[in-house]
């Protein structure tokens, strides 16, 4: 088995930027991603796309290019399309790549596993035609397939983002169902100070919604009861907006309501989290390297708690130098000094971040569900049975999941777990952290029996 | 409020006991953990099982034998008051080897325990055409498998689910999130947990699992029960593949093959390994060899309750008169025993089982 | 009607695809979920739960809803890309579904 001085997962700007950091001093780099080619969901395919759809995409997208470069170094090894599914103390990480297993071994572990969308479980939510807004950038930059007839429902700058890029496509939405109420913008008007020093990114949302006025797609903003239609597929979106009823006919829904830490890596370990109130989800407990509460394991980008592309970067390159700083290949003032501009650039990107929060918060209809909205996509869960169980004592979701199956399917728990623990906590009168999260155990993706067959059994003497 | 009888402990085990008590119209309080606790009821087998147990003690046999017997009836009444489908079959399972000399060596084992048992021990030896027959998928290792008649299974999640359902409709009080710090006998039981809150009861059960290794003690009871992991492997929901359930795999209700186990000494480390995994994969495949194109979705770790002989401990405290120790391996198996007789036990009516054997008297 | 999704690049090199017994050209390369929808494939799978249709819905691997049976495996089509002669179908619905 190879051992490596680092193990990266994930190879988005995080894991890209850690890696180039952690080689330049001289680290062996092991970077293990799901996706072919490297570049995250933020720049997906960005080498082969940034040609061939560079205009509509924009520059930030094209920026991460550079990036992926850099991950072709003789220290580094990236291993594309390797599905990484258990990481034992140690580390001993195992993956799955093109139908095989396979095994590393690293001393030290970066997870730069980036973020999930926020689960918008909403009536028909799981209709095929309903997407998440990502999918639909994902689409788009990947393959350039772009929905033709799609209402975009959420609320917050990505929102804004796809229906910009749709726009410049020549398939503009048919209109965009926001979730965020006038009440919500005054309220975010208190951060705006500190959102002037990410002024960048304010500027950046004015003209996304200068854009979508000029191509005239109609906004609908504070809708409530938001449900997809359709027999067997989404046939139109209705919704209620400033006490008017409404409902469009599409074949494509876009949900988006803001994006949240992918954690279920770092759950496997053990890592210690903590629910972050102002972005409504669970964040690992780590300092200001990144560093976590289990020894050799360091966090970086969205999967830290949600920050964007460019403060994933930087937070990338912040966790390599702790590593490299431990590992013995900086040292201490070393390390501070090449710290001291990074530090200085990560407190201005995350300058905007309260004023976003505030100002598109998650849709409520989606964090309390009603009773018969499924809640559990793989097992068809609804949030009424979350709510029956509570009231035969479940207190947390690994006793819902005993009782009801939710997160028991193959994605883990990835789309209804924090729906779950919203559920609990209001049932049960208590905290989100009093109420906890799955026990997140591997495999953390699927793996066939004959690929694990194909590895290592226990030794003869331990095997009992 | 004081009960009749305080339960410490909410797992199956603990819920059947209750369910049967509450059954006879006693009062009856249920003291449970917390999401994290170690349980047993979250992450076993799903066993309904008569073969293999009790080889040097036939009143072990007996005793599985008669919770078999008795879990249709359970299952049914207990179904029909929640609504829920337990998923009890009982068609047989097979102790599938991969050698002829240890079929053999089996074979004999069950023959010298039928005779005890006094010829009620229907098996059968399946050689490897008759089990192809049964069995379609299964694969040419295997040279032949023991069916027992007596065996089967049920889906243990949904029979914890309607336990703690039912207990509440017939009235039983359910605290849950609760830990038992101590537990004085003024005039009746007074249990202290430690959030303060305290349960007062005429009689006390203590069935918590690896806890009444900590709790014993203080009641007069050794309780020497150590945690054994089993590591599990769940697949993805496939088309019916697996007739009857073995200790290797069974096909559960919902779809799922589910795979185990391994029975490791490693204390309260209730994690998975790789090797641990791969190995039960190696043997899943090499029973059914068509599974190694199946997912695996999950995986878990979870610890056996077990005594130093792996049978059951049914003890009335000496020092504590009207405290009871239940403790056992195989609470989904003894379930139906434990909510249709344990109470005739606990409340010394002339119904009452003979558990002697089953007493803490055999660890001295 | 056109279908639901549109392709910017239409004249992309393509092979042929057997999907749930009929065989479709997609783009060589291409993402194999997108593919699908361009191709104006609307329902990849049926759940085991309810029988209910199910379709791509993160594209990144997160959500198992666009499982389909690739070469007698249930995999994510949205982490598969196209290659000639791929075999696929509705996970255990067949038509390669002859074992399990």
């Amino acid at each position: 088995m190879t051992r490596f001085d680092l193990a990266i997962i994930g190879a988005g700007p995080a894991g890209m930027a850690a890696a180039a950091t952690a080689a330049e001093v001289g680290m062996s780099v092991c970077v293990l991603d799901e996706q072919p080619r490297a570049g995250g969901q933020i720049y997906r395919d960005v080498e082969r796309a940034a040609g061939l759809r560079g205009d509509i995409l924009g520059k930030d997208y094209t920026q991460g290019a550079p990036l992926v470069a850099g991950l072709r170094q003789a220290v580094i090894t990236h291993v594309g399309g390797a599905v990484v599914w258990a990481i034992e103390p140690g580390f001993r990480i195992s993956y799955t790549c093109d139908g095989a297993a396979a095994q590393i071994e690293a001393a030290r572990v970066l997870l730069a596993t980036g973020a999930l969308e926020r689960p918008m479980p909403l009536p028909g939510w799981t209709l095929p035609g309903v997407m998440t807004a990502g999918a639909g950038q994902i689409l788009l930059k990947q393959s350039g397939v772009l929905a033709r007839r799609a209402v975009l429902v959420g609320s917050g700058p990505l929102l804004y983002l796809i229906a910009v890029q749709m726009v410049r496509a020549g398939t503009p939405p048919l209109a965009l169902v926001e979730t965020q109420r006038r009440a919500d913008l005054i309220r975010s008007a208190q951060h705006l100070g500190g959102a002037l020093r990410g002024w960048r990114y304010l500027l950046k949302g004015l003209g996304l919604l200068a854009e979508i006025a000029r191509a005239r797609v109609p906004r609908h903003t504070g809708a409530t009861e938001i449900e997809v239609e359709g027999e067997g597929r989404a046939e139109a979106v209705s919704f209620e907006s400033r006490g008017k009823h409404h409902r469009i006919a599409c074949e494509t829904v876009y949900l988006h309501h803001g994006v949240v830490p992918n954690t279920q890596a770092a759950r496997s370990l053990g890592v210690s989290h903590k629910w972050n109130a102002a972005q409504a989800c669970f964040v690992p407990v780590l300092d200001e390297w990144g560093q976590s509460d289990v020894p050799g394991v360091c966090i970086a980008g969205d999967g830290a708690g949600i920050g964007g592309a460019r403060v994933a970067e930087i937070a990338g390159r912040l966790a390599a130098l702790k590593l490299a700083e431990e590992a013995g290949r900086l040292s201490a003032s070393d390390r501070d000094d090449r710290a001291t501009p990074l530090h200085a650039a990560l407190s201005v990107e995350r300058a905007a971040r309260p004023f976003l929060d505030v100002a598109y918060p998650p849709y409520a209809g989606a964090i309390a569900p009603t009773d018969t909205t499924v809640i559990c996509r793989c097992e068809e869960v609804t949030a009424g049975d979350i709510r029956s169980y509570a009231g035969i004592g479940c207190l947390g979701p690994n006793q819902t999941k005993a009782f009801g199956r939710a997160g028991m399917g193959p994605c883990q728990g990835r789309y209804c777990g924090l729906t779950v623990t919203a559920l609990l906590a209001e049932a049960n009168g208590q905290s989100p952290d009093e109420t906890g999260y799955y026990r997140i155990r591997p495999p953390l993706k699927p793996i066939t029996l004959g690929e694990l067959a194909s590895m290592d059994g226990p030794e003869k003497d331990a095997a009992g | 409020m004081s009960s009749d009888y305080v339960i410490i402990g909410g797992g199956v085990v603990g819920l059947s006991t209750a369910w049967g008590l509450l059954k006879r119209g006693l009062r009856v309080t249920v003291l449970d953990g917390d999401d994290g606790s170690f349980r047993a009821s979250r992450g076993n087998f799903g066993l309904v099982w008569v073969q293999s147990k009790g080889m040097n003690q036939p009143r072990y046999a007996r005793w599985s034998q008669t919770s078999a017997a008795a879990w249709a009836e359970f299952a049914t009444e207990l179904g029909e008051a929640t609504g829920q489908d337990l998923g009890l079959e009982q068609k047989g399972g097979y102790d599938f080897h991969f050698s002829e000399e240890s079929l053999l060596a089996t074979v004999e084992k069950y023959e010298a325990l039928k005779e005890k048992l006094d010829g009620n021990y229907p098996f059968e030896v399946l050689g490897r055409n008759a089990l192809r027959k049964e069995e379609p998928h299964i694969g040419p290792k295997v040279m032949g498998a023991i069916l027992h008649h007596q065996d089967g299974h049920a889906n243990p999640l949904r029979l914890l689910r309607a336990l703690a359902a039912d207990v509440r409709r017939m009235g039983g009080r359910v605290l849950t999130g609760r830990t038992v710090t101590d537990v004085t006998k003024p005039d009746g039981f007074r249990v202290i947990c430690a959030d303060g809150a305290i349960v007062e009861a005429g009689k006390l059960v203590l069935s918590a699992g690896l806890g009444a290794a900590l709790l014993g003690p203080k009641l007069g009871f050794k309780a020497p029960v150590r945690p054994q992991r089993g590591q599990v492997l769940i697949t993805e929901k496939l088309p019916k593949i697996i007739n009857r359930p073995s200790l290797i795999a069974r096909q559960v209700d919902e779809g799922g093959v589910q795979i185990g186990a391994t029975n490791e000494e490693v204390g309260l480390d209730d994690g998975v390994t790789q090797p641990g995994l791969s190995g039960l994969a190696a043997e899943a495949i090499a029973a059914y060899p068509v599974l190694a194109r199946a997912q695996l979705v999950r995986s878990w770790g979870a610890l056996r309750v077990l005594s130093p002989d792996g049978l059951p401990i049914y003890q009335e405290s000496a020092e504590m008169p009207g405290a009871y120790l239940v403790t056992c391996h195989s609470g989904i198996t003894l379930a139906a025993a434990h909510a249709r007789f344990l109470p005739d036990w606990l409340e010394g009516t002339e119904a009452a089982p003979d558990l002697e054997v089953f007493g803490e008297a055999r660890f001295s | 009607m056109k279908p639901a999704f549109l392709e910017l690049s239409p004249d992309a090199h393509r092979v042929p695809v057997r999907f749930a017994g009929e065989t479709l050209m997609l783009p060589e390369g291409a993402n194999l979920a997108a593919a699908l929808l361009a191709a104006g494939v609307t329902v990849l799978r049926h759940t085991p739960v309810s029988g209910a249709p199910r379709a791509p819905f993160c594209m990144m691997g997160a959500c198992f809803d666009c499982l389909l049976e690739v070469e007698g495996v249930v995999r994510q089509a949205c982490m598969i890309e196209v290659t000639e002669g791929l075999e696929i179908a509705r996970p255990h619905e067949g038509p390669c579904d002859d074992t399990l």
